[in-house]
């Protein structure tokens, strides 16, 4: 590709803004974090992606639909790195992403709580309920039970609101 | 350094080794788990397993992908799944037993999650970093293997007259498979030295900790350290894992190379 014509990587990003997750197509691929460097090499444009959960089916999916975005803009030459370190985090999702999740009905993850289940068991156990207070997406009460610690994805788990009944995801912190 | 004194070919067998022990277990533990889509009790738990095999199976392809590139031979994480018989796979016996009922795929899941949690957590200390960036990111999925493992043996166990009687008899069975998790040998002993993998017996006392609060509080008697199973880590297995290579490997095997 001529170097004149290149687009820039901040135009890069923004193209990438637009490309929605396959499973919760209300957020971008941006919105969940998951890339992690846009650059050029040569005359090869460099997209480094993170997987969310090891096995997630998205995964090729994800990369499939990244490399068609690029290559409808004119891209012919895109290659994609797995980067697996460090580990996703639900932290790196987006503050608009997670609003965006929250209008769609599944509960967003908290910031800045990801850390090991086993810790997480322990203080649930000492305070005699959970430390986090997951709110229902429907009706905003906090009157929440878990039903199971997986969900329709291995990224989220189930939940159910004791007031307004409403079963609902909550996409777990990683 | 301890590291410089190991021979290079020595130690990428070594490796390839490792990965294959740690790749394999993930794989026909995820297999096993993966029998019951469509079968559990109810539908969030079937969601539930099924989940928890998708994740192992992941990691599978990383650590099994490794041990392609450890052994530099070209061969794939497919490869090495669907095209190695049954004295090449290094998976410890615990995780071919067979599902039996709900509560005994469980317990076997706690006692495996247990330690695998706290293998991963040492092995993100691996001075290997390709090892280390895989243990990261599996360490995460396992805490909330463990988290769901653990809970669900205490409300059986803690349950009532017959989950009980069925948990205690699940441990019971299990328990002479637990040891074979922390036996080392010589494989091991470079590696331990290279500071890439701890020392198995390392992973013991965490394991036992974790271990016994949980089964306190499902009210479940720890059985006595008897005899311990051995021999999956170095290729001798029981008749269970034939069967699960022939259904897993089956279309790889009559129609070589096939994709979908």
């Amino acid at each position: 590709m001529d170097p004149a014509l290149r687009p820039s990587v901040d135009e890069v990003w923004h193209w990438l803004a637009q490309v929605p997750d396959p499973e919760i197509p209300v957020i971008s691929l941006t919105d969940l974090g998951i890339i992690r460097d846009v650059a050029w090499q040569d005359d090869t444009l460099v997209v480094t992606v993170t997987p969310t959960y090891s096995g997630c089916p998205a995964t090729t999916v994800i990369n499939l639909d990244i490399e068609t975005a690029l290559t409808e803009r004119g891209l012919s030459k895109v290659r994609l790195e797995r980067r697996l370190s460090p580990a996703w985090t639900t932290d790196w999702i987006s503050a608009e992403g997670r609003e965006k999740l929250k209008a769609y009905g599944i509960a967003p993850p908290i910031d800045g709580t990801a850390a090991d289940g086993v810790l997480m068991k322990r203080i649930d156990r000492l305070s005699g309920r959970s430390n986090l207070t997951i709110a229902c997406p429907r009706c905003g009460s906090t009157h929440t039970e878990k039903i199971s610690q997986f969900g329709s994805t291995p990224c989220k788990a189930s939940y159910r609101c004791t007031d307004c009944l409403e079963p609902f995801d909550y996409f777990k912190c990683i | 350094m301890a590291t410089a004194a190991l021979d290079p070919a020595a130690r990428q067998a070594a490796l390839h080794e490792f990965l294959l022990r740690v790749g394999d277990n993930a794989l026909i533990l995820g297999h096993r788990v993966s029998e019951w889509c469509g079968h559990s009790p109810v539908l969030e738990e079937d969601i539930a397993l099924a989940n928890t095999a998708l994740d192992l199976i992941g990691q599978t392809q990383l650590w099994l992908g490794l041990a392609g590139e450890a052994e530099g031979k070209g061969r794939s994480a497919d490869d090495l799944a669907y095209l190695r018989d049954g004295y090449e796979f290094r998976n410890i016996l615990l995780v071919e037993r067979p599902n039996g009922d709900f509560g005994k795929t469980l317990m076997r899941q706690f006692l495996f999650d247990a330690w695998h949690y706290l293998l991963l957590k040492a092995l993100k200390d691996s001075s290997d970093t390709r090892i280390a960036d895989i243990a990261e990111k599996a360490f995460k999925e396992v805490s909330y293997h463990l988290d769901r493992s653990r809970d669900l043996i205490i409300r059986l166990g803690d349950g009532t007259a017959e989950s009980h009687r069925r948990m205690q008899a699940a441990l019971d069975e299990l328990w002479p498979f637990t040891g074979e998790m922390f036996m080392s040998d010589a494989m091991d002993g470079e590696l331990v030295e290279a500071g890439i993998v701890p020392a198995p017996q390392s992973l013991k006392a965490g394991w036992d900790e974790i271990v016994a609060e949980a089964l306190a509080e499902a009210t479940l008697k720890r059985p006595a350290d008897g005899y311990m199973h051995k021999g999956g880590r170095r290729g001798v297995h029981t008749e269970h894992l034939g069967y699960i290579l022939a259904e897993m490997q089956f279309l790889q095997r009559a129609y070589p190379g096939g994709t979908w």
